[in-house]
């Protein structure tokens, strides 16, 4: 009708073109539920557009044409009980027709009801721990090593080199496609938050409690997403990885997994396994054996803090290089493992590492990273606490 | 009255700063002693804050009996207190409201009643916890305990600042009668009940460590039981400090039967230590 | 007997005292204003200084600048900085300058308390700021100080807590200042439905301050003990939780946006009318629709929380009760609008602001409204699409009618007119750059980037090094504010009364500069 409708027509066009891009735009994602919750997006932007452009157009016409410059005189009117009913009833009515496709989605999200796989999810200061509980497959989800090395400050790597810089991982989380799949969120120590825009999946990762999530993932493929709740320090470094395989690769991933899970727990004496942990814990391990074990766990649990090298960060991870602690007496250094210290970040690793792990770690620091102490602690001493 | 003919305006004030650096004193006293620091700093704030209430207020006595307050000044100062009462209901309603979570959402929530996660949480997580208040979480933190019972002392407490209630609203009908020997008689009794009440309080915080194992440390129901009563009792000692300071200015012929907004605004005050404590007695210790 | 005490003492001081210290022991409401402001304007530089180390490290992929811990502490102590330090002691300097001046009062009713609100806020940042040099550096959990990680604070922690408390203790006192002068200081005959806008404004948020203060101290109370005394609040492992930490401290920041966004709408309904020379359109509705949000806002707070795994109703409850905020804010809109229609319009600096507020305020809570919709703000939720939507409401909003305000009452506090060319450029230089560095977050939001991240995929570097762009540009145009101010307190053009010819209300009655005590009899009778 009028120029201003025109224009108005216009313009929503062209910013829904624009809207389609994928850079700057929500994905529409892969699950039932992410499709849907595009469409909402979509459906009230264009609500809040058509809004915008009535109101500035409106507004705008006003500032042209009622101007002093143009002579315009002021009119005297400043009550109307009609307009005021009507703006207020015509809002309403629109923010109903928002509320109930809106209503509806959040229904069909919430119903985590018929899951065919269950994987709970825990998220450390910073790094993801992933838990099948059907198959009792677990593996932790770090940082990939070399974004790590590159994103430290004043690392001199480019870290325009990587396709994927800080949204890739050592092991990512492996799911069915077509299967309900059913997450259960929790976190060891502050709230982390589960993010895989693709999946339309967010929920918080709560200390102490369980949240309940689900998707039903359509096509293969690899879907990143980020850690979303301020966690600390390494807060934008925990990345999520989904890889997303059809029914037959993922069970065979599942049957390879969980060989491999019962192979390492019956070498390595994970706390998973009691029986065979008890034998290992009680005899005497040599330095190079605790050692070499420790190498590793050092890598997985504590050098995210105390960094790779045992240098710390100043002002907020001691070091353990020179460490009075980690040089000292094996009470202190032990209790400070065990039990974590109350207040700080460093958390109580008993429920976390096996007493084997935990003595390897130990030794590892006494002996390693610039430190040689040149003692052993041994598992039967961490037995000895439980 | 409250349309005066021209406006009073005080001078300059030189209180008020020394109030703020008395506070940043202590504030940033407290906090190092919290991490390690010593005391000397925060006493030294507290101390500074007290002289300075004690002159500051001092001044605007003076000013009051003076009868240099027109009405319009005294409506300032109800109105002031009256809204200085009801953020102090805030505060306490957050203390509140945290009870309320912990018993309606938390608790049911870790033993696996309610939507969403709550039977994974029990299941995964806390499996044997068992929702009941009061409870000190799923792993027990402090040990067993003995809730306190609500009888004898906290019942005894109740009765206290009942009738010191009463005694108040006597003290202020004598005052508004212009008896002003009455009123201090009464008010004696006020802050004699109230001083009592704070004993009792200091007693019932000595069973409860002593033989109840009952400690700010025994989880949720612990931690709500002393931050609600620990701050309702530190109310109650500034209540009747402020009594017994509207009964010592009595004592010194302050007040008449139409000036005596002081006395007003610390019994409004006392009310309200009353009123938080029916809800303590109802929410803390019978429900 | 008040005539006794007119005559009876010393207070018959007509101008102000000599010697520095005047600032100091001040209880006049203009001087005690200033002090204000100018504090504000500080601090504005301060958080903005921090905004920029923010954009700096963010200019491109990888750590360039900062370690992380330090660039969470950089958007913890930004957001305190500018929410604490400048936007709520601007309104409040503004309520000081202008409440007295608008209801015909002699002064703030309690004028050594409003001494004593002011001085606190030094101190209390000092407080603050100092924990940026303190072992383990400042706060770094945020500006919401979640529960656990508040909690792993170094030697910071316990500063912070009592800064916030400190604060508090300000803004309570200042907000019962507040009503009480309202209440009791108006002219005689003025009735509440005839004040300003302004002083409407300001009622219903000193009532929202002294009711929602109280509850974050009482929030970082239980943060301090759950640190130092062992209680379990926020500890699942004692029976509390740490969502009870959010939903406490939502209660309180909930209705603090609305305390930052509500004097705005006061400062707008003031200007608008002057420039359309008309008057303010449906006035009855606006007290109505300022009183609806203010309610609204205490239901609502939960918005925040979509993600934490709140029950169904829950959630539900709250957007709805969310989406009803649109209503009456658009009422607001609509009268502004509907004040300028068929108005007699001039564009002087102050109503270039007022405009910019409208349409990018109009932006920001539309997006809002779309972080209403709880399905779609789980995808938007700590993402840079939520950062863009409060930086629309607070930057154009709260701080352009803070820019607004300034213009339009300078002349008055100052008795000069500001340099009207140079503050048209402060303008339209502000509202472009700020433009290239909002709107961009919407982008990298929705596609994915996190909040309170230091360093992102090159998925986003383009729109991040546009927006680092747009931060310098705004930062460093906002020297213009500072020139224009201090040619403005220095000299220039004599101000008329009126100052502005649509201008309406008592403040215009009174010379320009105002006197120091502008009324010391009450004004004839109102209207
Ligand atoms: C001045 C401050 C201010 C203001 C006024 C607002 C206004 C609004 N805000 Fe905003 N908000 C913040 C400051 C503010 N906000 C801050 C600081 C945060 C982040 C905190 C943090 O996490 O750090 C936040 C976060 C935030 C969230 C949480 C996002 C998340 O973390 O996931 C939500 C969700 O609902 C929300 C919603 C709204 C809504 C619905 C309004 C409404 O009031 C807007 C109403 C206005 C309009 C809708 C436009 C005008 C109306 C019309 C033109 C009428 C026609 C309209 C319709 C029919 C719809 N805000
Ligand atoms: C009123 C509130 C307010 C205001 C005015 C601003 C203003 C600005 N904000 Fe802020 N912001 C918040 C409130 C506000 N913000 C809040 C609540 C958060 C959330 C925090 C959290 O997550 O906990 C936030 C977070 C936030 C982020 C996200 C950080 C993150 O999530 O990692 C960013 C990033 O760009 C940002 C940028 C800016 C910029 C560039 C400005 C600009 O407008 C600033 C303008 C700049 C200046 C005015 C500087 C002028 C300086 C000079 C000219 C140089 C001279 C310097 C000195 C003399 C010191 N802000
Ligand atoms: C999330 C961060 C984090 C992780 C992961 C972490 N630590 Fe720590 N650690 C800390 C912090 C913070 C401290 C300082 C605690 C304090 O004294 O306040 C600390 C202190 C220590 C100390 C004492 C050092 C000293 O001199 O004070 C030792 C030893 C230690 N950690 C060992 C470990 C081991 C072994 C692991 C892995 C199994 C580990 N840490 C994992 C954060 C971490
Ligand atoms: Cu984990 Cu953020
Ligand atoms: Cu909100």
């Amino acid at each position: 009708m009028s120029l201003t409708s025109r224009l108005s027509l216009l313009a929503v066009l062209s910013l829904g073109s624009f809207a389609a891009r994928a850079d700057i735009n929500m994905p529409v994602g892969v699950t039932p539920i992410s499709r849907d919750v595009y469409g909402l997006h979509m459906l009230i932007f264009y609500i809040c557009c058509v809004i915008g452009v009535a109101v500035f157009g409106v507004m705008f016409y006003s500032m042209f044409k009622h101007r002093k410059s143009k002579g315009a005189v002021a009119a005297d009117f400043h009550e109307s009980t009609l307009v005021e009913i009507v703006w207020t009833a015509v809002p309403l009515f629109i923010l109903i027709a928002m509320a109930i496709p809106a209503a509806k989605t959040l229904i069909a999200m919430e119903d985590t009801s018929d899951a065919e796989v269950t994987v709970k999810i825990t998220g450390y200061q910073w790094k993801w721990h992933y838990e099948y509980l059907d198959s009792g497959i677990e593996f932790y989800s770090n940082l990939n090593a070399e974004h790590n090395a590159a994103r430290q400050v004043g690392s001199g790597i480019d870290v325009s080199q990587f396709d994927n810089y800080l949204k890739d991982v050592d092991n990512p989380l492996v799911l069915p496609v077509g299967k309900k799949v059913r997450f259960l969120h929790t976190s060891a120590d502050v709230i982390h938050s589960w993010w895989v825009p693709d999946l339309a999946v967010k929920k918080d990762a709560i200390p102490g409690f369980i949240n309940e999530n689900w998707a039903l993932i359509e096509e293969p493929g690899t879907y990143r997403g980020k850690c979303t709740e301020l966690c600390g320090r390494d807060h934008g470094f925990m990345p999520v990885v989904v890889k997303a395989l059809p029914a037959e690769e993922y069970d065979a991933w599942v049957a390879e997994n969980t060989q491999a899970e019962e192979a390492m727990i019956a070498d390595s004496g994970d706390g998973a396994s009691a029986a065979v942990a008890a034998v290992d814990d009680d005899r005497e391990w040599a330095m190079d054996e605790l050692v070499a074990i420790g190498e590793g766990v050092y890598a997985q649990q504590c050098a995210s803090c105390h960094q790779a090298d045992g240098a710390g960060i100043e002002g907020a991870f001691p070091a353990i290089t020179g460490s009075a602690i980690a040089t000292g007496d094996h009470a202190a250094h032990i209790d400070i493992v065990y039990s974590g210290k109350a207040g700080s970040a460093m958390a109580a690793f008993a429920d976390r590492l096996s007493n084997s792990d935990m003595a390897a770690v130990l030794t590892y620091q006494r002996n390693a990273l610039g430190n040689a102490v040149g003692d052993t602690i041994q598992p039967s001493a961490i037995k000895a606490l439980r | 009255m409250s349309s005066p003919s021209s406006y009073y305006i005080p001078h300059e004030a030189k209180w008020p700063i020394i109030g703020s650096i008395a506070l940043f004193a202590f504030f940033a006293g407290f906090a190092s002693l919290l991490n390690g620091g010593g005391w000397i700093v925060m006493a030294l704030g507290a101390a500074l804050l007290v002289y300075m209430m004690v002159r500051w207020f001092g001044e605007v006595i003076a000013e009051s009996e003076n009868g240099q307050y027109s009405a319009q000044v005294d409506v300032s100062f109800r109105m002031s207190m009256m809204w200085f009462i009801f953020s102090e209901v805030m505060f306490f309603g957050a203390f509140f409201g945290a009870l309320f979570y912990a018993r309606t959402f938390s608790g049911p929530w870790l033993s696996g009643l309610g939507e969403g996660g709550a039977a994974a949480t029990n299941a995964v997580l806390w499996s044997g916890f068992d929702y009941v208040w009061p409870n000190n979480g799923p792993e027990q933190l402090g040990d067993n305990y003995t809730p306190m019972h609500w009888f004898p002392l906290p019942v005894l407490n109740t009765l206290i600042l009942l009738t010191s209630g009463v005694t108040c609203t006597i003290a202020h009908h004598a005052i508004k009668h212009g008896d002003r020997a009455k009123m201090v008689r009464w008010l004696l009794a006020t802050c004699a009940l109230g001083f009592f009440f704070v004993i009792m309080q200091a007693v019932e915080y000595y069973e409860a460590y002593a033989h109840l194992n009952l400690k700010m440390t025994t989880g949720i129901y612990g931690s709500t039981f002393f931050m609600l009563t620990g701050f309702h009792g530190f109310h109650v000692c500034m209540g009747a400090i402020i009594l017994l300071i509207v009964m010592i200015r009595g004592t010194r012929k302050h007040f008449s039967a139409t000036n005596h907004f002081a006395f007003e605004a610390a019994a409004w005050y006392w009310h309200f230590v009353d009123v938080v404590w029916l809800g303590l007695f109802i929410f803390v210790y019978i429900l | 007997m008040s005539t006794a005490a007119a005559g009876h003492h010393d207070h018959d001081d007509h101008g102000p005292a000599k010697g520095w210290t005047r600032w100091l022991w001040t209880t006049n409401h203009k001087d005690i204003g200033t002090l204000y402001l100018l504090f504000s304007l500080v601090m504005f530089f301060i958080g903005g200084g921090m905004a920029l180390i923010i954009r700096a490290e963010l200019f491109q992929p990888g750590l360039q600048l900062v370690d992380p811990l330090f660039f969470n502490s950089m958007t913890t102590m930004h957001a305190l900085v500018m929410i604490f330090g400048v936007v709520m002691p601007a309104f409040v300097g503004l309520a000081n300058w202008m409440i007295p001046m608008m209801i015909g009062g002699p002064d703030m009713a309690l004028p050594r308390l409003n001494n004593w609100s002011f001085w606190i806020m030094p101190f209390a940042f000092l407080l603050l700021l100092s924990t940026l040099f303190m072992e383990g550096g400042g706060p770094a959990g945020g500006w919401t100080l979640y529960a656990p990680l508040s909690l792993q604070g170094g030697d910071s922690f316990a500063f912070v807590i009592f800064s916030i408390h400190f604060m508090g203790i300000s803004s309570v006192m200042g907000s019962i200042n507040i009503v009480a002068t309202i209440f009791n200081m108006r002219a005689p005959g003025m009735t509440l439905m005839q004040m300003p806008l302004f002083v409407w404004t300001w009622l219903i948020t000193a009532y929202l301050l002294i009711a929602v203060i109280p509850v974050l101290a009482g929030a970082v109370t239980m943060l301090l003990t759950d640190r130092f005394f062992g209680t379990s609040f926020f500890n699942a492992a004692g029976g509390g939780d740490p969502v009870m930490y959010q939903h406490i401290f939502w209660f309180f920041g909930h209705p603090e946006v609305y305390i930052l966004i509500l004097p705005a709408f006061g400062i707008i309904s003031s200007i608008i009318p002057t420039f359309a020379r008309k008057p303010l359109f449906g006035y009855a509705s606006m007290v109505y629709a300022t009183a609806s949000i203010a309610f609204l806002s205490f239901i609502v707070w939960a918005h925040h929380m979509f993600t934490v795994g709140m029950p169904l109703a829950g959630e539900m409850f709250f957007m709805f009760a969310t989406m009803m905020i649109s209503v009456p804010t658009g009422v607001k809109v609509f009268n502004w609008i509907a004040t300028m229609w068929r108005g007699s319009m001039t564009f002087e600096t102050p109503m270039l602001f007022a405009i910019g507020f409208l349409v990018m305020f109009t932006i920001g809570g539309l997006s809002g409204l779309m972080l209403a919709i709880t399905p779609a703000d789980i995808q938007y939720h700590d993402t840079y699409f939520v950062v863009a939507h409060f930086h629309y409401v607070l930057v154009p909003g709260a701080i352009y009618s803070i820019m607004a305000a300034t213009y339009y009452w300078m002349p008055k506090w100052t008795g000069n007119m500001y340099d009207e060319k140079w503050g048209k450029i402060h303008f339209w230089v502000s509202t472009v750059f700020l433009n290239v560095l909002f709107f961009p977050m919407h982008f990298v939001g929705l596609a994915g980037m996190p909040r309170r991240i230091p360093d992102y995929n090159l998925q986003f570097a383009d729109w991040n090094a546009v927006a680092t762009i747009g931060a310098f540009g705004f930062g460093f145009s906002q020297l213009i504010f500072v020139y224009v101010i201090y040619k403005c307190i220095k000299g220039g053009e004599k101000a008329t009364d009126e100052v502005w010819e649509g201008a309406d209300g008592l403040e215009w009655t009174v010379p320009s500069p105002a006197p120091y005590h502008t009324f010391e009899k009450p004004p004839a009778q109102y209207s």
